[in-house]
């Protein structure tokens, strides 16, 4: 497998002067929709929240939907536990983001879009608005026919899932849609919808900005350019980083690591946790373990069953409790590994609710319940004496 | 009209009289009174021509809009795993003992109210908290008494 050294990259925050956001969107939007579309595919940009849709065929698909309101919006709902790089790029470089939004809502035909930011980001939304004004303003002046806004969540993880998203803007409960039909299909309001992430955004403006052949060349056949990760736990310098795709976790742990690494939990809660064993042969990338960016690091300190106890409470709470497989098995999960660890259940009966886990991936209705099996299987299979005893 | 249906009626004026406008408009609400009462959502419900169950059926989604009265204050602090090992347990017991309060509740004088939350994206700064919409990162249990008391000092 191709596999690449550790490089810090500096694409998302990094500055160009001669080539601002708002230049970007003027020098792009001279091209045709199908030649930037081509571009996006081109450089093999794939979604930076975690579940990896090639960018390009999703304005693809939206550009060829029939309809006179199609919508862009931005998914900055970061909930993930451990990811808190979206709210670094709102912070930093909300430019790009407007920017790349703007791009897509040439490309597929919108006039609106929103940038949908989770609540327990609303220390900067006044800040936000400001920039917000200020870029409309310019797109208004250029006679571009776009206009952002901003809406807020209000304290639910499972908002960040697409279709819950739809749901939580158009005033409902968030709970997920059945799928199909898909977002390009009929997302908000029931009319095509691109959604991106953040960093997505941020990515495809970039992609405009410097060709689709610089990003290209860094990182893997399978995971092109670079992503930002936000690393956390038992580290001397936990922070925002980005990272060209395709190292191993080996190379991460020797910068990142403090010298006593037990286990790394790769995409947050609802991630793969790999010991230290793997370390070496575990490539982060769609390949290897794919991730929206959380990398907790923890040492030999750490109990693993209190690791494996946060999250399944984490997703117990945050169920949107719509369909049975989530809300019953995230409830049973977590009731069985405190029965292990107290001695009422035997240990083998941790391999009853790997089942369970098994079933959950099959029968829940969105990517929160299919995705608890993954910090669940790779806990309990790699230190499973730390569960029972 | 009372404050509260006041409020509702700039809000919708500035969000739209349609469904769509729920949540902003719930937000608002909040935003000033901390919690959604019965007699809120009931007048929500009739200025957006909803039924109140619908109402209540949003707002009783989301963790950040609540149902139940709260003080004047909300303060949330991270619960999960990274805030864990950075020990948000001595934070949350540094806050109980100085508003003689448990989780959940409110004090007597009504200005606090202490919750926890789910992950608040500081995983690189923890421990942190909110107190309503403001964050507090690489908080300690010291520092956490201090910012409570300018609040208490700044709510009458």
């Amino acid at each position: 497998m191709e596999q690449k050294q550790l490089k810090k990259i500096d694409i998302i925050f990094g500055w160009d002067d001669k080539c601002t956001p708002i230049q970007v969107v003027e020098k792009t939007i001279k091209k045709t929709a199908e030649s930037i579309i081509l571009d996006m595919i081109d450089s093999g940009l794939k979604g930076r929240g975690g579940a990896g849709f090639p960018t390009g065929l999703k304005w693809k698909f939206t550009r060829n939907e029939e309809s006179d309101v199609k919508y862009v919006i931005c998914n900055a709902d970061e909930g993930e536990p451990g990811t808190f790089k979206d709210r670094e790029i709102l912070d930093r470089v909300p430019e790009k983001i407007f920017s790349g939004m703007t791009i897509c809502a040439y490309v597929i035909g919108a006039r609106e879009g929103y940038i949908y930011i989770r609540g327990e980001y609303n220390f900067m939304l006044k800040t936000l608005q400001q920039k917000v004004d200020l870029f409309n303003q310019q797109l208004h002046d250029k006679k571009v026919d776009f206009q952002i806004y901003l809406r807020s969540g209000s304290g639910a993880y499972v908002c960040g899932e697409e279709s819950a998203l739809f749901e939580s803007m158009e005033g409902k409960r968030g709970e997920p849609r059945n799928k199909p039909p898909y977002p390009t299909v009929a997302g908000y309001n029931s009319k095509p919808t691109v959604i991106n992430n953040v960093e997505t955004l941020v990515y495809t403006s970039e992609i405009c900005r410097m060709g689709p052949e610089q990003f290209k060349a860094l990182g893997t056949k399978d995971s092109r350019g670079s992503k930002v990760f936000s690393v956390s736990g038992d580290t001397p310098i936990a922070g925002i980083y980005e990272l060209e795709l395709g190292m191993s976790l080996k190379d991460f742990v020797e910068d990142f690591g403090d010298g006593d690494t037990k286990a790394i939990q790769v995409g947050g809660a609802s991630g793969h946790c790999v010991p230290r064993k793997k370390f070496n042969d575990t490539i982060i990338g769609f390949e290897g373990i794919p991730t929206g960016g959380s990398m907790m690091i923890f040492n030999s300190s750490r109990s693993m069953y209190n690791v494996l106890h946060d999250y399944l409470e984490f997703f117990t709470e945050e169920s949107c409790g719509q369909c049975t497989p989530c809300r019953i098995g995230c409830q049973q999960l977590l009731k069985g590994i405190e029965a292990v660890k107290k001695g009422e259940r035997p240990p083998t009966y941790l391999d009853d609710l790997k089942r369970l886990t098994a079933t959950m991936k099959i029968a829940a209705k969105c990517g929160l319940g299919q995705s608890v099996a993954n910090p669940f299987t790779s806990i309990v299979d790699n230190f499973r004496e730390e569960i029972i005893y | 009209m009372t404050n509260t249906e006041a409020l509702i009626h700039e809000l919708i004026e500035k969000h739209g009289k349609n469904r769509n406008a729920l949540m902003p408009v719930l937000q608002g609400v909040v935003a000033r009174e901390k919690f959604l009462s019965e007699d809120t959502m009931i007048a929500v419900a009739r200025e957006l021509d909803l039924s109140a169950a619908d109402v209540y059926g949003t707002a009783s989604f989301y963790t950040f809009l609540d149902t139940k009265p709260r003080g004047r204050n909300i303060i949330r602090v991270c619960k999960t795993i990274s805030c864990h090992m950075q020990g948000k347990e001595a934070i949350i017991r540094a806050i109980e003992d100085h508003l003689l309060i448990k989780v959940g509740e409110t004090t007597h004088d009504n200005k606090f109210t202490l919750l926890t939350a789910n992950c608040l994206g500081w995983c690189h700064k923890g421990p942190v908290m909110l107190v309503n919409d403001e964050v507090f990162p690489s908080i300690t249990p010291e520092k956490v008494i201090e910012i409570i008391e300018e609040f208490a000092k700044k709510t009458n």
